[in-house]
């Protein structure tokens, strides 16, 4: 009875502690989802067949830290950053690493990834400041140093306001509303690109490429792609002012090709024929983690109709992942058809397949392949106009640059139509270094080859002039263009400027690159609305998410290179040597000539020479010993010194005051 | 039909400049660097409008570096709208070019009318007879022979044609003024202001001195040299030869008359051959340089409405011409040695080389006070030799100016060889620009050369002609000295 009289408090006391530990449990749980609500971490890969047999392979990693203070800690935040960004006040940032040129014509303009992902190749960067207008500058050259130590790149060249613009309409539309602050745009068009960029990009990720997707990194075949860009956009949003992280990198790789009968078939590939790894599940801490199949429209709706055709008969569902075309496995957790709104699905339109990293691990890799069954040909979403930058002219003396805009026919009208009527707006950005001496006055704009006056066609001009040696020219238009018009060109004639020999680069005859301008069309919309009605909302991928947020389309022109003529590198030596002696014989012969006296004169001069301080000093010396002239002498060279010396020091006294 | 010549040789020169505008030359010619620099290209003045227009400072875009009155002249000539039609094939300014260029040779031919008469006065002051000076004075050597000397043998020949005639036509007719007149830059204003202020001293007129003097530093700053012959034109007028000449030519003519009354017989004939020293003018030509520099700048700020400073102003165009800051080529020395030149050396060698006009004043101020004109053509051709920006056009205002001064320049030796050098250049530099600039195959150095080659060709002209004048001078002391010796010998005699 004691006993059991004993075990009664016991087991009460039992009970209790147990519950205090479930308490503190639950309280230590519900610790774990505050921190999982104040940090957010999701991986995605997105994979697109491009109609020129190559593949698209787009990393997106989406990092959010909702607070930033300075002694927040983080967990998968990567600290730099949050640093970065409180250190310098930044509002938004977008700093991207470029090798290759994205092909508008096949890899497709209207789609948020082209939109946003298709860089100027080099390095660009631009950043939206909250600082009051007179610590801009100052911010910008702290956080170009700050960056290039991060990211082991020289973005310091970028610190000297020589390639530094401020723009003003471009981005209007990108920074949406509520953004105030000032923007500053620097681009560094010959920088090269390469894994010393890559390896402190991927140490912002939480697992870096030890897991996840981004372990399927492999730097040689990324390396060996047609095109190859490493995005970081860092960007402060909601009432919260939480920090947005998004690192991309967007590769477009060529699956090794197989000729059937001297025909280009369209190459097979998988996620280990394309990276040469295995994706074994996802990153630990990823909140979410999936691999997306994009099949762009024009190719699904050839598909279907070579069911049709096959079939003899309309029917409307085909099976996308196995189909007659292509075969894709293995098979997708879920489908997501591409719709206008809400409801509205159109006949043909995009098909994502959705792989979830979660079913995955490294014993069971997910190894995604896409096998062609017959030769197709499809073409991307291209933007509403084909547009291209070149120069005319040759010799280095002058030139111009020119804008065109080509229609692009086999766009569809409905493509873009959202807004804007029968007028179709456009955004020129250029930014021109000095050294390329624009002509203002001579902007000439033609619609389909015929000029037409520049107020007819502009809302808005901002021309910020370049100054030698400080800053470039930056200009900046605003279109309102007619829709039915075919092609619009822009040209501005400059002259080429002659530098100092310091002021070439290395390899000065290979030229100077010229920043790519930047074209927007508000009147384009970018937007891929994909929806998912079977996935719980909060595992939705964070890509298809940013895929369904409207945008405008953006469009880069190519890099030119402009060759300057070059001074003789060799000469310095014999310049100098050369132009004095000219200079002396000229200097040295006219003074001959001015004071030469012959024969008589010569006498007369001499006779009557010597003026009133000569007679005086001789006046002087007379009657003095040897010793004492020399003393004389001597004092008198020591007294011209110290008058020198005196002279020098107050100049140095005055400057330095 | 009192001056043919000149009439023809004016009609032929406003020929020739419409027959190369109508070939539409002036779209290359507008391009050559020989004839176009930063400061006088038409196009950055257009550029420098269009910002004026867009309500910007017109010196926005480090494009036009020149006067804001001159672009309130020329912007509204050259401004083509925006929607960018072609250039018309007589672009407006051309016609205030071609107005220049006439205007400056008219007012040369006044000028060379003006040298004349007092040469003619100073020589019949001096009594060279033509049976005298014969033995006297040597007898032009007949490279430049004019037929202002009375005596000469080419009489009839060259009487027709005028010391003025011959600057007027030798300014009109030089290749380098129709190019620069044709290819469209601001030289043929620059010049004629230059023109305008030596035509105001020479004929005393002080307002239009100071005018073109002020107006012309204001354009291009190195005018600013020739206040000294300016200020010498002002005060004792024309060329005349040495004091020390005149005063024994007084002494001789007073040695004639009776020795009781001699003394005061020097000192009537001494003011009769020296013109009274005119202070009072200068006083006026002071009084108004400071009322035009006034004007000048306050019709700068106007015509900059506000858009920019005056300090920017300046900054901007002395301060450029000043720096050296455009190191495009063109024909000077500076644009090569200061692209490559040491960048800690910059500063020093810039000073150095725009001293190089300043130390050179005052031994020629010395040596020519007495000949102002003679001394402004030698200020105006070292600025057209070491200037930051030359061109053919300043050029051409020397040469203009150089034929003004040819009666003194009889024993000028090395015409051959600096007409040649002239031509050398004319023909080689565009060749070599070509070469290196438009087709790669040659690089800097070729160009370089013939900068190199004009500097030398310059300096031989200035050191030669101030060689020429000091012998002339030389040699008209002598002609007295030995007169003077003989006549005494010969009162000896009768004594």
């Amino acid at each position: 009875m004691a006993s059991k009289d004993q075990t009664l408090p016991s087991l009460l006391v039992t009970l209790l502690f147990l519950l205090l530990f479930s308490a503190l449990l639950s309280r230590i749980s519900g610790l774990e989802s505050v921190v999982d609500e104040k940090e957010k971490f999701s991986e995605d890969l997105l994979i697109r067949p491009l109609s020129d047999g190559k593949v698209l392979s787009h990393f997106y990693f989406k990092n959010y830290q909702r607070t930033l203070g300075s002694a927040a800690h983080t967990h998968v935040f990567p600290k730099a950053i949050s640093q970065l960004v409180s250190k310098f006040h930044i509002s938004e940032l977008e700093l991207s690493f470029t090798q290759g040129r994205w092909n508008y014509e096949h890899w497709g303009g209207l789609d948020p990834i082209a939109s946003s992902n298709a860089k100027p190749s080099g390095v660009e960067l631009w950043a939206l400041f909250d600082v009051p207008l007179n610590q801009v500058d100052p911010t910008w050259r702290n956080l170009t140093h700050a960056l290039s130590g991060l990211f082991c790149a020289s973005i310091n060249f970028l610190e000297s306001p020589e390639g530094v613009a401020s723009p003003n309409l471009i981005f209007e539309s990108r920074l949406k509303s509520g953004a105030d602050g000032f923007v500053r745009y620097g681009a560094l068009p010959r920088e090269a690109v390469c894994t010393e960029n890559l390896t402190p990009w991927l140490k912002l990720l939480p697992c870096r490429d030890k897991a996840g997707i981004a372990s399927l990194l492999d730097r040689p075949s990324i390396y060996n792609g047609h095109y190859h860009s490493l995005r970081v956009h860092v960007k402060r949003s909601g009432p919260e002012r939480a920090v947005v992280l998004e690192q991309t990198l967007t590769i477009v790789l060529q699956p090794t090709q197989i000729r059937e009968g001297g025909m280009k078939e369209l190459p097979h590939w998988s996620l280990t024929s394309l990276f040469g790894r295995q994706l074994g599940g996802k990153c630990p801490v990823a909140h979410s983690s999936h691999v997306l199949l994009e099949l762009e429209q024009s190719l699904v709706e050839s598909v279907k109709a070579s069911a049709d055709k096959t079939g003899g008969k309309v029917t409307s569902g085909v099976d996308i992942p196995d189909n007659s075309v292509f075969h894709v496995s293995p098979y997708p957790e879920a489908v997501l058809v591409e719709s206008l709104d809400s409801w509205d699905v159109p006949k043909f339109s995009s098909v994502m397949l959705e792989y979830d990293l979660e079913k995955y691990r490294s014993d069971q890799p997910l190894n995604l392949a896409m096998h062609w069954k017959q030769k197709m040909a499809w073409s991307s979403v291209r933007g509403p106009f084909r547009v291209s930058r070149f120069l005319t002219g040759s010799g280095n003396e002058k030139g111009s640059i020119a804008i065109e805009m080509k229609k692009n026919f086999n766009v569809s009208s409905e493509n873009g139509d959202s807004s804007g009527g029968d007028l179709l707006e456009v955004t020129v950005f250029q930014m021109v270094p000095w050294y390329v001496r624009l002509y203002m006055h001579t902007l000439t704009a033609r619609i389909d080859g015929n000029p037409v006056p520049l107020r007819d066609i502009t809302t808005q001009m901002l021309v910020t002039p370049a100054e030698d040696r400080l800053h470039p020219a930056v200009l900046e238009m605003h279109l309102k263009l007619p829709r039915n018009m075919v092609s619009l060109s822009l040209t501005v004639d400059f002259d080429k400027g002659f530098l100092h020999i310091d002021e070439h680069p290395p390899d000065a005859d290979h030229g100077f690159d010229l920043p790519a301008a930047f074209l927007s069309f508000p009147t384009s919309q970018t937007r891929r609305l994909y929806l998912n009605h079977q996935a719980a909302d909060n595992k939705d991928s964070s890509l298809i998410q940013t895929l369904n947020e409207a945008g405008s389309l953006y469009v880069y022109t190519t890099i030119l290179l402009v060759p300057l003529a070059t001074p003789d590198f060799s000469m310095p030596y014999n310049v100098i040597t050369f132009t004095c002696t000219v200079l002396a014989l000229y200097f040295g012969s006219l003074l001959n000539t001015l004071r030469r006296r012959i024969g008589e004169e010569e006498r007369l001069a001499k006779a009557g020479s010597g003026g009133k301080l000569k007679k005086a000093i001789a006046k002087f010396m007379e009657g003095k010993s040897e010793n004492q002239k020399k003393l004389i002498k001597v004092s008198g060279v020591i007294l011209v010194a110290a008058i020198g010396v005196t002279v020098s020091y107050v100049l140095e006294h005055f400057e330095a005051l | 039909m009192t001056k043919p010549i000149v009439w023809r040789g004016a009609a032929l020169a406003i020929a020739v400049r419409f027959a190369f505008a109508a070939m539409g030359v002036q779209e290359h010619l507008g391009r050559r660097v020989e004839i176009v620099t930063p400061l006088t290209s038409l196009m950055r003045l257009a550029e420098g409008q269009w910002f004026k227009q867009h309500g910007l400072s017109p010196y926005a875009g480090s494009a036009y570096h020149g006067s804001p009155l001159l672009l309130s002249l020329l912007g509204p000539l050259t401004s083509r709208g925006t929607g960018g039609q072609l250039l018309a094939k007589f672009h407006s300014s051309f016609f205030v070019f071609l107005v220049a260029d006439l205007l400056g040779a008219f007012l040369l031919q006044k000028m060379g009318k003006l040298v004349e008469s007092a040469h003619q006065f100073y020589q019949a002051e001096l009594q060279l007879d033509p049976e005298t000076s014969k033995s006297a004075v040597k007898e032009p050597r007949g490279k430049i022979r004019l037929g202002i000397r009375k005596g000469c043998k080419g009489k009839e020949v060259h009487a027709k044609v005028g010391l003025g005639d011959l600057a007027a036509l030798s300014y009109l007719l030089n290749p380098f003024t129709i190019a620069v007149c044709v290819g469209g830059t601001t030289s043929p204003v620059e010049n004629l202001l230059v023109i305008v202020a030596l035509y105001g001293a020479l004929k005393g007129n002080a307002p239009l001195a100071a005018f073109g003097w002020a107006m012309s530093t204001h354009l291009s700053l190195y005018p600013a040299i020739l206040l000294l012959p300016i200020s010498f034109l002002m005060v004792s007028g024309s060329d005349r030869p040495q004091l020390k000449v005149l005063e024994r030519a007084c002494l001789r003519n007073a040695s004639d008359v009776a020795s009781t009354d001699r003394r005061s017989e020097v000192d009537e004939l001494r003011s009769k051959a020296f013109l009274p020293l005119q202070w009072r003018r200068y006083g006026h030509f002071w009084f108004f340089s400071v009322l035009w520099w006034l004007a000048i700048i306050f019709l700068s700020a106007a015509a900059l409405g506000g858009h920019e400073n005056l300090v920017e102003m300046i900054s901007e165009t002395y301060g450029f011409i000043l720096r050296v800051d455009d190191l495009s080529p063109n024909l000077g020395l500076f644009w090569y040695f200061f692209t490559e030149v040491f960048t800690h050396f910059r500063e020093f060698f810039v000073m150095v080389f725009h001293a190089n006009i300043l130390f050179v004043l005052v031994p020629l101020t010395i040596r020519f006070h007495h000949r102002p004109l003679f001394l402004a053509y030698t200020m105006v051709a070292v600025a057209t030799m070491l200037k930051s920006y030359p061109s053919d056009g300043d050029a051409a205002l020397s040469l203009g100016l150089l034929a003004l001064c040819t009666p003194v320049l009889s024993d000028f030796r090395f015409s051959f060889l600096v007409l040649n050098g002239y031509l050398v250049v004319a023909i080689l530099s565009p060749s070599m620009y070509n070469l290196w600039i438009w087709r790669g195959t040659g690089n800097a150095n070729f160009y370089f050369a013939m900068t190199l080659v004009y500097a030398c060709v310059q300096s031989i002209l200035i050191v030669e002609s101030v060689g020429a004048v000091i012998r002339h001078d030389r040699s008209l002391w002598k002609s007295f000295e030995v007169r003077v010796k003989e006549e005494s010998v010969v009162k000896a005699h009768d004594d």
